[in-house]
């Protein structure tokens, strides 16, 4: 097998699990299901130990063995996981996601700096342990497989090394401290019985035996792996948990020892009570006196006893809840991507044959085209659908930045959270991970007061911050508000004064006030705490998210709170688009901001038309772009809506709908405003995407500049809405 | 490794200091079971020692058994760490241990 991608799945499914882990102990104190929680956390680390071992990276499965230990007892209900436990479980949580991404960049051995960071978590954890080791609780039913069932949990290992093995440069020792950190080795006898006298004895031959009771929940796979290097060398015999007590007797008969000392040392190792082993001794006899001798081979013939199958049925059940529904498959997301392009190259040379359809004037070309261009269109949408993840997760891992930042800041407060089935492309979210997570603290940290100051204004003590997302027309709509004081309207002016951001004196509207918030190095916080308020944030955040080609915007009440909107488009590939042509240019508007077109005569300059009684703002392409060519006879407009605004873009042809694919535009074109990138045409031409947001922001602007001179309604009569 | 003698009626003291390992294991042998005489009552001095493997750990109960086989007294004392550490994981403790050893011995 491939080590390296075995590798990487177990990196990325201890992430999974990890975060699922998150999730559980963050929800614990409201859950309706406690135990089902307190599962869900134990097999995470369960699972991640197992895997771990397998890779021998021993010093994950020694940390996470503790932890274990410490939720085994919380699952048996003998320690609770409240108040303390919970953000320590959190650090370990992270511990082992740090070891992991150490992992990652290709350490496997533990260095001294995670040890130590390791150690006062364990010191920690230990201190809920009592002394007891970790028992290994089976399903009830495996005590009534066989009545004579030895009544204990521990493996039983039998070893004897070979003569050769010190001379091979292998150390006994070395095995059973790898042992050791599989599991817990309960007991463990020596047995120097093999040495020779004194005088007949090679130092350099090994002759050392060792009866061990080993307490571990790995498979006796994992246990023969662990001397998989003196396989050869060494007598290795393993009886699982709770075997019969005929097996014992087995493995004593087998052993070169004395029976009777032998059965000592497995009562020594705690493998057996002192009645068990009468018990199996009579048993014994019994059978040397002939009555039972089938039914002893009958039971040496069952070489997986059902004692073993149950055990590894046990085994089994956890790794398949922690795997859940098997039914979703995990694909690269390289192979994805080269899905997606040859998609796109599709789609451009669907466009192209669809063009030369036309142009021959064959209808039997033109009508089969059209199935093949409607099948593209699906294969299209599946295609992007492949690559759209809910944003639930990434509302999830804010949780635990909620629950850290108030834990940090001392106060109390709520994430309310919705629309968390809401879907966007994989890329969106991977990307808008970190300025969420930057508007969430932002949130706690400035939006909501402290208890007293809360209080005094007759608001819950409780803070509320909560996170929503839905779709709006082509974009996906992302919220985070808060029930805090708002922006201190007063506050932010001066402060922009005193930077030089705006003149002083200058009336701006509440929006333009709240906007300003986004402006590099602003932060009117009094109070610089290591969270927020040292002016880097806010601007960040708004270039992230419009390198996505989305917007952000801030609106705010005072004494009620403040709302953050994250305006993104759902893809970034390819979308539906408009085709229009402006002279000699064709331009394409996503078909997602496009409300209406209609066609109208307009008078030259006229800069506003009314819509069914509105005033819609207009934006002539010709001039905005200054495009060569005359001026079509038949212009239309196509109204576009960004953000509850709507903009008419005035142009000189409707072209109609095709399939755009994306291509983005060189950085010599990134300061060119309203052109969000470009695609090519069935034709081979290049056509230009116009950034709908932009325009309608341009337009406001005009807008606000003006102070909103009235519509001239004399124009109105040539309104006549074409398509909608 | 030295071995020094206390004389006067005192245990006699065998020092061994370094790795009690495979790499020594024949001159081990030698420091270990030489002195052991019968009657006597001797001491394995173990603070110096750095490391201990099986092979060490095998010639020090070949020399506990010897030493019972004699009617001689041996004694393990300052163990070092890396002694201390196989002892416990082994759990050597009595097989070494001061207490009464369990097989009777001969009058």
């Amino acid at each position: 097998m491939d080590i390296e991608r075995a590798l990487q799945t177990f990196i990325v499914e201890s992430r999974e699990l990890l975060a699922a882990m998150d999730d559980a102990l963050l929800g614990i104190e409201h859950t309706q299901d406690l135990a089902e929680s307190v599962n869900a956390i134990f097999r995470a680390a369960h699972t991640i130990k197992g895997s771990a071992s397998l890779f021998s990276l021993d010093y994950i499965v020694a940390f996470t063995h503790v932890l274990e230990s410490v939720l085994d007892a919380a699952r048996e209900g003998s320690v609770k996981i409240s108040g303390e436990l919970v953000p320590l479980l959190l650090s370990c949580g992270d511990h082992i996601g740090a070891l992991i991404d150490a992992v990652e960049a290709g350490q496997l051995e533990a260095d001294e700096a995670m040890l130590q960071l390791g150690a006062p978590l364990l010191e920690r954890l230990r201190a809920y342990l009592h002394a007891t080791p970790l028992p290994v609780t089976l399903p009830a039913t495996v005590r009534s497989v066989d009545s004579l069932a030895v009544d204990n949990d521990c493996w039983h290992i039998s070893l004897r090394f070979g003569r050769d093995v010190l001379k091979n440069r292998m150390d006994p020792l070395s095995f059973i401290r790898h042992l050791g950190k599989l599991g817990t080795i309960t007991g463990i006898v020596t047995l120097p019985d093999a040495i020779p006298p004194a005088e007949e004895m090679d130092p350099e031959s090994c002759y050392l035996g060792f009866e061990i009771a080993f307490n571990s929940e790995i498979d006796k796979a994992a246990i023969e792996n662990a001397f998989e290097f003196v396989r050869d060398d060494c007598a290795l015999q393993i009886l699982p948990p709770k075997s019969r007590i005929s097996e014992y007797i087995r493995l004593i008969e087998e052993l070169p020892e004395e029976p009777a000392q032998l059965g000592e040392i497995l009562v020594k190792c705690g493998t057996l009570t002192a009645q068990e082993l009468d018990a199996g001794l009579e048993q014994q006899s019994r059978v040397a006196s002939g009555n039972l001798i089938g039914a002893i081979l009958l039971e040496q013939g069952a070489v997986p006893p059902a004692v073993l199958e149950a055990a590894l049925a046990k085994q089994h059940q956890v790794r398949a809840l922690s795997v859940q529904d098997a039914r979703s498959l995990r694909v690269d997301a390289d192979k994805l991507d080269r899905l997606i392009n040859l998609v796109g190259e599709l789609i451009i040379a669907a466009a192209s044959v669809d063009l030369i359809a036309r142009r021959t004037r064959n209808v039997e070309l033109q009508e089969r085209n059209s199935t093949l261009s409607d099948l593209v269109e699906q294969v299209r949408d599946n295609a992007l659908q492949l690559r759209m993840v809910k944003i639930g997760a990434t509302f999830s891992r804010l949780k635990r930045v909620v629950y850290d930042v108030a834990r940090e800041l001392g106060k109390d407060i709520e994430l309310q959270i919705s629309g968390e089935d809401t879907e966007l492309d994989k890329t969106v979210v991977e990307k808008i991970g970190d300025p969420l997570m930057h508007l969430v603290r932002n949130a706690i940290d400035h939006g909501i007061g402290a208890h007293d100051v809360r209080a005094g204004r007759g608001k819950p003590a409780r803070g509320t911050v909560a996170l929503n997302a839905y779709h709006d027309s082509g974009s996906i709509v992302i919220q985070v508000s808060d029930d805090g004081a708002g922006l201190n309207r007063d506050k932010i002016l001066a402060k922009a004064v005193e930077r030089g951001l705006v003149e002083p004196g200058r009336n701006l509207s509440d929006a333009e006030i709240c906007d300003l918030v986004f402006e590099p190095g602003f932060s009117t916080a009094e109070q610089v705490t290591n969270l927020s308020g040292r002016g880097v944030g806010m601007d960040v955040v708004k270039r992230n998210i419009t390198a996505l080609r989305g917007s952000v915007g801030i609106a705010s009440q005072a004494g009620q709170g403040t709302t953050v909107t994250v305006r993104l488009p759902l893809t970034l590939a390819i979308i539906n688009g408009f085709q229009v042509g402006v002279g000699n240019t064709v331009f394409v508007v996503p078909m997602d901001m496009i409300e209406e077109c209609i066609a109208l005569s307009l008078e030259d300059g006229q800069e506003f038309t009314n819509l069914r009684g509105q005033v819609l703002p207009l934006i002539r392409l010709h001039a905005l772009f200054d495009v060569e060519g005359g001026v079509g006879s038949r212009q239309g407009i196509v109204v576009i809506k960004h953000a509850g605004r709507r903009t008419g873009l005035v142009v000189d042809a409707l072209l109609g709908e095709f399939q755009t694919v994306i291509k983005p535009l060189s950085k010599i074109f990134s300061s060119v405003k309203c052109i969000s990138g470009s695609t090519i045409l069935g034709s081979g031409e290049v056509a230009l995407i116009l950034d709908a947001p932009a325009l309608v922001r341009q337009a406001v602007m005009r807008d606000t500049e003006r102070s909103g001179p009235a519509a001239r309604g004399s124009d109105l009569a040539g309104l006549v809405p074409v398509a909608a | 490794m030295t071995a020094t003698q206390h004389c006067n009626g005192a245990p006699l003291v065998v020092y061994i200091e370094g790795e009690m390992t495979i790499y020594r294991a024949a001159e081990l042998k030698q420091t270990l079971l030489t002195p052991i005489a019968e009657g006597a009552v001797l001491e394995f001095d173990l603070s110096r020692v750095t490391e201990l493997d099986s092979a060490g750990v095998q010639l020090l109960m070949l020399a506990k058994r010897t030493a019972q086989a004699k009617q001689s007294e041996l004694r393990l004392v300052a163990h070092s760490p890396a002694v201390l550490d196989v002892i416990g994981l082994l759990n050597l403790g009595s097989y070494f241990g001061d207490a009464p050893v369990s097989r009777p011995r001969a009058a």
